[in-house]
């Protein structure tokens, strides 16, 4: 293949990217944009071995093929409460990827010029810090070790001063440093992975999860300067995008700054309040009262968080959902950008429990709602309702947007004891008149609450 | 390609990719993660070219090793992501008739 004939396949993958992506902005056309995503990487791939025309291609089907697999097999057995580990892991092998193939072009060291050099080391630093600090998330997710944020004395300085030793050889390799030198920078980087994760708190992961996301693309976008591929630099940059976006979002959502989730556990007190239960009066009923309330509403919201699918009771609350439907009531579920474990995870739980997407609402979209609800259903969820987020200003959830359950005529919280939520603060919504609540495991009194609502 | 014209790329792509992605619906953010994720796993390509160039058998089976994660990252990534859209059903789909 000639040099323009490349040029243009990959400018057809590049495309088929950029459509794979828009298809994102809709539920209906998402899936077809998915299939135009697998064409542009399969053009690529195809055209490099046409016009690279590499040695080894034993090897490289090979090592594609034992990839494929793994990649495939594993895709198709994780549980969707799994997702952000899987995503997690699958940000660091990428990083990973970019990292090694940055070391391997600074190691045949064919005479490149300064800024490739440059290009390389920042290659090799932000690739390994990807790897090592996604690898570190997937460990904490997958609950290997405490989700506690984890800090020692000194912890702020020995990163900072990581970062400058590792600043300080990227501009050695910059000067024309030998290859030992990469390595160090690469041993250097993959500490300095560890060293952000580790301060960071279980509930931030979300956050962190974007973040590595943006930071997979960027490596990806810089290895492609360094080896001169555009698709590489057009694919990265559109995850590297993807990513800063969602971080933005997410540390938006938790009413916080990106710098205070990644530094904040090095700075001092951590988000944690009181974790014991209240002995203030509540208001509690049997599945029978909360069934009444339900079945002569006109509009009920549902709000759940992701205590529901710690409980497996997604599907009957879409029994539940179903039930009310049939009975000519509105149902509405309202989706905190932070209800689930990662941005938009409380979605794919819902619909895997065969909830349509025509019913899942974004917090802006159905914050105005709330005051036309006759009843709103907390499923799993706490701090996502919580008022204090509005109102009281030492409170450490202080700022974060919430849902406005508390404009609705009344509020039922499935719950199974008083204990805090997440961020371990007292809720004021719990003692409110208008609320009751409904003890016990949350797919439990779903069940109890299907029945009793047929029976009325 | 040199030094300008790449980041003449770059520059381009940044601004298409914050276009595209701040359209993407919120309910569908995390399919949003897992496909991008296939497509940084292109850096497969790159894998396969310094694979193709390996001299020394060090650095052809660290090549070989960036080739398997890189598609470990894009035939996963591009697998979960179909996986999960295809959960992602309207009432229309179901024979339903959408309530307004």
């Amino acid at each position: 293949m000639t040099g323009s004939w490349t040029a243009l396949a990959y400018l057809v993958a590049a495309v088929c990217f950029i459509v794979a992506l828009k298809g994102l902005s809709s539920p209906r056309t998402a899936r077809p944009g998915n299939l135009v995503g697998v064409t542009g990487a399969t053009i690529a791939v195809l055209v490099v071995f046409l016009s690279e025309r590499p040695d080894n291609v034993p090897y490289i089907l090979a090592a594609l093929v034992v990839g494929g697999a793994v990649g495939a097999f594993s895709a198709r057995r994780v549980a969707m409460t799994a997702m952000p580990q899987m995503v997690g892991i699958f940000n660091g092998v990428g990083g990973g990827a970019g990292a090694l193939v940055a070391l391997l072009e600074l190691g045949r060291g064919d005479g490149a010029q300064w800024p490739g050099l440059a290009v390389a080391a920042f290659t090799v630093f932000i690739g390994a810090v990807t790897f090592s600090g996604s690898t570190l998330t997937f460990v904490k997710l997958q609950e290997l070790m405490t989700g506690r944020p984890l800090t020692f004395p000194g912890g702020r300085p020995v990163f900072i001063g990581v970062v400058a030793a590792n600043v300080a050889l990227g501009t050695w390799i910059t000067l024309g440093g030998a290859l030992w030198v990469a390595i160090v920078l690469a041993a250097l980087s993959l500490a300095a992975g560890l060293l952000l994760v580790l301060p960071v708190g279980g509930a931030d992961v979300p956050v962190v999860i974007a973040l590595l996301n943006a930071f997979s693309g960027i490596t990806v976008a810089a290895s492609g300067y360094v080896l001169g591929n555009s698709l590489l630099i057009v694919a990265g940059t559109l995850v590297g995008a993807s990513g800063m976006l969602l971080s933005r979002l997410m540390a938006k959502a938790m009413g916080r700054s990106l710098a205070n989730i990644m530094f904040g556990a090095f700075a001092g007190p951590s988000t944690l309040g009181a974790t014991t239960a209240t002995d203030r009066p509540v208001r509690s009923a049997g599945p029978e009262d909360i069934a009444i309330l339900l079945g002569y509403a006109r509009k009920v919201i549902v709000a759940p968080g992701y205590g529901l699918a710690v409980a497996q009771g997604q599907h009957a609350l879409r029994d539940l959902a179903e039930v009310l439907d049939g009975r000519g009531i509105e149902v509405a579920y309202a989706i905190h950008p932070v209800a689930g474990r990662m941005p938009g995870h409380m979605n794919v739980l819902l619909a895997e429990a065969d909830v349509p997407y025509d019913q899942l609402k974004e917090m802006d979209l159905v914050n105005p709602e709330f005051k036309t609800a006759d009843v709103t259903l907390v499923v799993g969820a706490n701090d996502v309702v919580n008022p204090a987020a509005r109102s009281a200003p030492g409170s450490p959830i202080y700022g974060m947007p919430i849902l406005a359950a508390d404009a609705s005529r009344s509020i039922v919280f499935l719950k199974r004891s008083l204990r805090p939520g997440f961020a371990g603060i007292d809720n004021e919504l719990l003692h409110d008149p208008k609320t009751t609540l409904l003890f016990g495991d949350a797919k439990d009194s779903l069940t109890k609450l299907v029945a009793a609502v047929k029976a009325l | 390609m040199e030094g300008v014209a790449l980041l003449t790329v770059f520059v381009l792509a940044a601004f298409t990719g914050y276009e595209v992605i701040s359209k993407v619906s919120s309910i569908l953010h995390t399919p949003l993660m897992s496909g991008s994720n296939a497509i940084s796993g292109i850096i497969l390509v790159g894998a396969i070219i310094v694979a193709g160039q390996a001299e020394s058998p060090l650095a052809l089976g660290l090549a070989l090793f960036a080739v398997v994660l890189g598609a470990i990252n894009t035939v996963g990534g591009f697998v979960v992501t179909d996986r999960m859209l295809h959960m992602f059903r309207g009432r229309r789909d179901r024979g339903e008739e959408p309530s307004t």
